[in-house]
């Protein structure tokens, strides 16, 4: 059983721990500095969470590896973020609608981590779910004013919108044996999240003109630590000094 | 960082440090409308708990004197010792006024 709440502190704590790096590119080419410092505060909350959780699963796996070596030291084929996580920021549109997708589904999903089994794990996502809260309101106030904004905000949102949408479905792909996991009331059943997350999206892109394609193919692997082209460059920049100097302090 | 100014009208950003006390002004910040504007003053001066509440106003709502005022706006009060109420003997009970 440890194996496999480990394997899911991988996966909740690598998205979280993706998207951070990502977002974290913005620092000081934000559009204004006041926005500048909001996605920073956003990037250190994830972080924050990230390290959390990845102390949890190291001390849970029982090898000796602290949060640095679970973060640095693993590659590729050994991540579980979802593949949302890892697409390019693009512009502003493109960061704010990922961040929404994301914020959206963080929030169903830690609300109900809060309620686990796991003790420490529902300690972590009670703390974490006053951020999202924020992270969510303010990802969502930034996509409306886009939607609702001048032609050319909505046409971005738009552009973004078709980007994204296809990785949106990899989130509510489990891992091997998280049935196991659901059945003992450690985590909960994303099909129950994925309904909510529809419904909270589709109101918020109606309210941005957009409506929801059918039918459309959805990317996945993550759930298998298979991804998309863009991982490898993220981990290469992410790792590189820590690898380089492995002993270096900060 | 964009040096043209298109990031929206300022506000002027006011924190409460605990509930009762005063609202204690702080800064500005850029904002394009009111929710922003305390989302924005939120993540700008509150980061390291600074306060429990917060206002913004729009910059332009507030008035203000001018320095060249300050002689007869301010100065009379000088000279009326009168006004300040050391004339009374304060009770010790008052404590703090």
């Amino acid at each position: 059983m440890n194996e496999l709440v480990f394997k899911y502190l991988l996966r909740i704590s690598d998205s979280g721990l993706i998207l951070a790096q990502r977002i974290s590119a913005w620092t000081g080419h934000g559009p204004f500095l006041e926005e500048d410092l909001a996605l920073t505060n956003i990037a250190l909350d994830l972080f924050g969470r990230s390290r959390s959780l990845l102390d949890y699963a190291g001390n849970l796996e029982g090898k000796g590896r602290s949060e640095d070596e679970l973060a640095f030291f693993r590659n590729e084929r050994h991540y579980y973020n979802h593949l949302i996580c890892e697409q390019p920021n693009g512009d502003y549109a493109q960061t704010m609608l990922r961040q929404a997708f994301v914020d959206a589904f963080e929030l169903l999903l830690y609300t109900e981590l809060s309620k686990s089994k796991d003790q420490t794990l529902a300690a972590i996502a009670a703390k974490s779910v006053k951020e999202i809260t924020y992270h969510k309101r303010h990802s969502f106030s930034w996509v409306k004013r886009f939607g609702n904004g001048t032609q050319e905000s909505f046409t971005r949102l738009q552009n973004a919108f078709h980007e994204l949408w296809p990785y949106t479905g990899d989130m509510f792909e489990p891992i091997e044996g998280e049935t196991d996991l659901v059945k003992n009331g450690f985590v909960p059943d994303l099909q129950k999240i994925k309904t909510d997350w529809e419904k909270i999206i589709k109101d918020l892109l109606e309210e941005c003109n957009i409506r929801l394609p059918e039918n459309v193919y959805m990317h996945s692997g993550s759930a298998k630590a298979l991804h998309t082209e863009h991982l490898g460059f993220i981990l290469a920049e992410m790792q590189s000094l820590p690898r380089a100097y492995p002993e270096a302090k900060w | 960082m964009s040096m043209s100014d298109n990031q929206g009208p300022l506000w002027e950003v006011f924190v409460q440090k605990k509930s009762g006390q005063p609202y204690v002004h702080c800064g500005n910040v850029h904002a394009f409308d009111k929710e922003m504007a305390l989302q924005n003053a939120r993540d700008v001066y509150t980061r390291r708990n600074e306060g429990m509440s917060l206002w913004v106003v729009p910059s332009e709502a507030i008035v203000a004197s001018s320095p060249e005022d300050i002689g007869s706006f301010f100065e009379p009060a000088n000279d009326k010792i009168f006004r300040h109420p050391t004339f009374y003997q304060i009770p010790d009970g008052v404590g703090h006024m």
